[in-house]
């Protein structure tokens, strides 16, 4: 059993946006998936749907998502209230966006332990210190009791990481766990992460827009446009033998030393469509230098490459040589 | 945290000082004789020379107000003209009644105010928003004496529920309480009004923030997270109430018209109409000293529930 399966998910927002549009993703149980693109393709609207943390009367859910087992999109509210935390649990963007700001960040990680466990007040603290510690906080019990806004970026990172812990998930969802933060602590935030994930036998989605903290910490990578897996694959296929032409231009990006670590995706000319009024075809097809006739009448499927290594391109044996991947390759 | 209570109480003497300026210069730049209430038309100059040394309006005025400043920091504002009584006494009796009924608007206020607003804040734009919005509307905009005149039709005259006017026996708390009724809910209607908008405000953008999704994230129902969202909206919401019972303490002339009710804006009625300047004087002073000691206690309150203000 996967610890995630994703089938042919679809979220649309208000009856137009379609932010995710048959995303299949499946993650093994101790393994990081990396999920990049650019802002605005899907990535987040996914990792939330995990979670189910949309607004239940603007969203529209379809397909099938199961964690450990459980079919995610069938929950009663009970039962979903129960499975957020122990089974799943998020990190978010932007700690000091999640979390709240009246309450200090020991009472919040007290507060999860005590919704989902029936230990004491007394237990609970040493459980958030014991957090504390393990993502290694210093002078931990004076900083249980700090606000979030009275935390340095980093410790707040730490924190969110610590209160995203306190329940033992199997299965732990990260979005962008490092943009907001410097350069240096990026990297000690991300090890740490990756400690984490050994240590505790974690399975992770990390969604991020850079390139290389995906090949550092994830096992596979899977790319998004435009609310769809467009390829995904090893860290290793991905960068040695990439067949999609958007997956091309991203590592292109990065070899011409655009993509610095933190810098946006954006170096492919153009920008993404809206996502009320796709394209019939390929989503990448108005941007896309190797496009031929059809890719602006059906929409690509899956192709399998090697593997797990699967490409969305009508074109995925020979675009890549036509966009001058061997140069990249060789680079 | 007591540094800083002692400097913002030092920081309130210029704002007295000013404020007591201010009420003195109002009272004085207003055209009209001061003793034409107790003068007999027909006064003769003398007479009217003798009055005036003897209530110390022959001095200039700075005379005249450091005078008056002086002893009102002793705690004597002076004789009231038109009764001949100490102005303290009646302020303070006055001050009194006025406490009574406007405590218990605001408390009215601010539960129904709340109630309102959280509704209306959690289902934006559903019937129950539209009807709190309607209300609170209304409170603020509807005038308070015809209010308070259906109120007396309704509960006094036709049900008979409660008395229409007075202050009632005092000796009896449970009649005294009746008296308060009828006027503090028609006074209530202004910081219900305005406690309704501000909650309704508060809990749609609470609610609207990436925190509750967060909470959401840990597993918590809607009871849990409505315990975030009051404690979020609690320091500006009370610092709300707080201040409209300060403009409630000024008293309405009108409510305490219709009410025969002996508080501050009766006193301040018959004090504007019969010229009684050292009451005028002193009933204003003592409404601004409650006015500052009030915003005085909702800043220290509001610094010590959020977290987020920095106590430097
Ligand atoms: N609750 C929502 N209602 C409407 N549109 C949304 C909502 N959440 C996300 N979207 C839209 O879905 C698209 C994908 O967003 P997102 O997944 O956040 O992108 P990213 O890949 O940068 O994380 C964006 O166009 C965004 O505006
Ligand atoms: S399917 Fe066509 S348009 Fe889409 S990426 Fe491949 S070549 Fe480009
Ligand atoms: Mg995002």
């Amino acid at each position: 059993m996967s610890a995630v399966d994703i089938r042919d998910l679809r979220v649309t927002f208000g009856g137009v946006v379609r932010a995710v549009d048959g995303v299949t993703l499946s993650i093994e149980r101790g393994e990081v998936v990396a999920l990049i693109g650019e802002s605005g393709s899907g990535k987040s609207v996914t990792l939330r749907s995990l979670m189910r943390l949309h607004p239940p009367r603007a969203t529209k859910m379809e397909g099938t998502i199961a964690v450990e087992g459980r079919d995610v999109l069938a929950m009663t509210p009970r039962a979903l209230a129960d499975y957020r935390g122990p089974i799943v649990s998020m990190i978010f963007q932007e700690p000091l966006l999640a979390l709240d700001p009246v309450y200090t960040v020991g009472e919040q990680i007290m507060e999860i332990i005590l919704r989902h466990e029936k230990v004491s007040r007394k237990e609970a603290r040493a459980r958030a210190l014991a957090l504390f510690e393990r993502v290694r906080i210093p002078s931990p019990e004076r900083r249980l009791d700090a606000y979030p806004h009275e935390m340095s970026g980093g410790m707040r990172q730490r924190a969110m990481i610590a209160l995203a812990l306190a329940c033992r998930p199997k299965v732990l969802l990260a979005d962008e766990p490092t943009t907001a933060l410097d350069a240096t602590v990026q990297i000690q935030i991300l090890l740490l992460l990756r400690e984490l994930q050994r240590d505790l036998g974690l399975s992770i989605i990390f969604v991020t827009h850079d390139l290389g903290a995906a090949v550092e910490v994830a096992d596979r990578i899977a790319v998004m446009y435009a609310g769809r897996i467009v390829e995904e694959g090893t860290a290793r296929e991905l960068i040695r033998n990439p067949r999609h032409p958007y997956t091309i231009g991203l590592l292109k990006s990065r070899a011409h030393g655009v993509m610095e670590k933190g810098t946006r995706l954006d170096a492919i000319p153009g920008a993404p469509p809206d996502l009320a009024r796709l394209p019939p075809g390929c989503s990448f097809a108005p941007r896309c230098a190797a496009a031929i006739e059809s890719c602006q009448i059906e929409q690509p499927p899956s192709f399998v490459v090697e593997g797990g290594h699967r490409a969305r391109c009508f074109r995925w044996k020979d675009a890549p040589a036509q966009l001058g991947a061997q140069a990249l390759g060789a680079a | 945290m007591l540094v800083y209570l002692a400097r913002r109480v030092v920081y309130t003497i210029p704002i007295l000082l000013g404020v007591s300026l201010v009420c003195f210069a109002l009272v004085h730049i207003a055209p009209g004789d001061p003793l034409v209430s107790v003068l007999p038309p027909d006064a003769s100059a003398e007479l009217q020379a003798q009055l005036r040394a003897l209530y110390g309006f022959d001095q200039p005025y700075i005379v005249q107000f450091l005078r008056w400043l002086g002893r009102a920091l002793q705690g004597d504002l002076g004789t009231s003209i038109a009764s001949g009584r100490s102005v303290t006494t009646e302020v303070v009796t006055a001050v009194g009644y006025t406490l009574r009924i406007a405590v218990l608007a605001t408390l009215i206020g601010f539960f129904f105010g709340s109630l309102f607003g959280f509704v209306a804040g959690y289902y934006r734009g559903s019937a129950m928003d539209r009807i709190a919005s309607f209300v609170s509307v209304l409170g603020v905009s509807v005038p308070h004496y015809w209010l308070g005149m259906v109120l007396v039709i309704i509960f006094a005259a036709i049900l008979g529920w409660l008395p229409p006017t007075g202050k009632g026996d005092e000796s009896s708390l449970w009649e005294s309480f009746r008296h308060m009724i009828l006027p503090a809910v028609t006074m209530s209607v202004i910081p219900m009004g305005i406690v309704a908008r501000t909650v309704r405000a508060l809990v749609a953008d609470i609610l609207s923030q990436e925190f509750v999704v967060g909470l959401r994230a840990k597993g918590l129902t809607d009871a849990g997270i409505f315990r975030h969202v009051v404690k979020n909206a609690a320091p500006t919401a009370l610092a709300v109430m707080g201040l409209q019972l300060g403009y409630l303490l000024g008293g309405s002339i009108l409510i305490e018209t219709v009410f025969s009710w002996p508080g501050t804006g009766f006193v301040l009625n018959n004090a504007i109409f019969q010229r009684d300047l050292p009451l005028l004087q002193g009933t204003i002073l003592v409404l601004a000293l409650f006015f500052v000691i009030l915003n005085l206690l909702v800043d220290m309150l509001q610094t010590a529930l959020d977290p987020r203000i920095q106590r430097s």
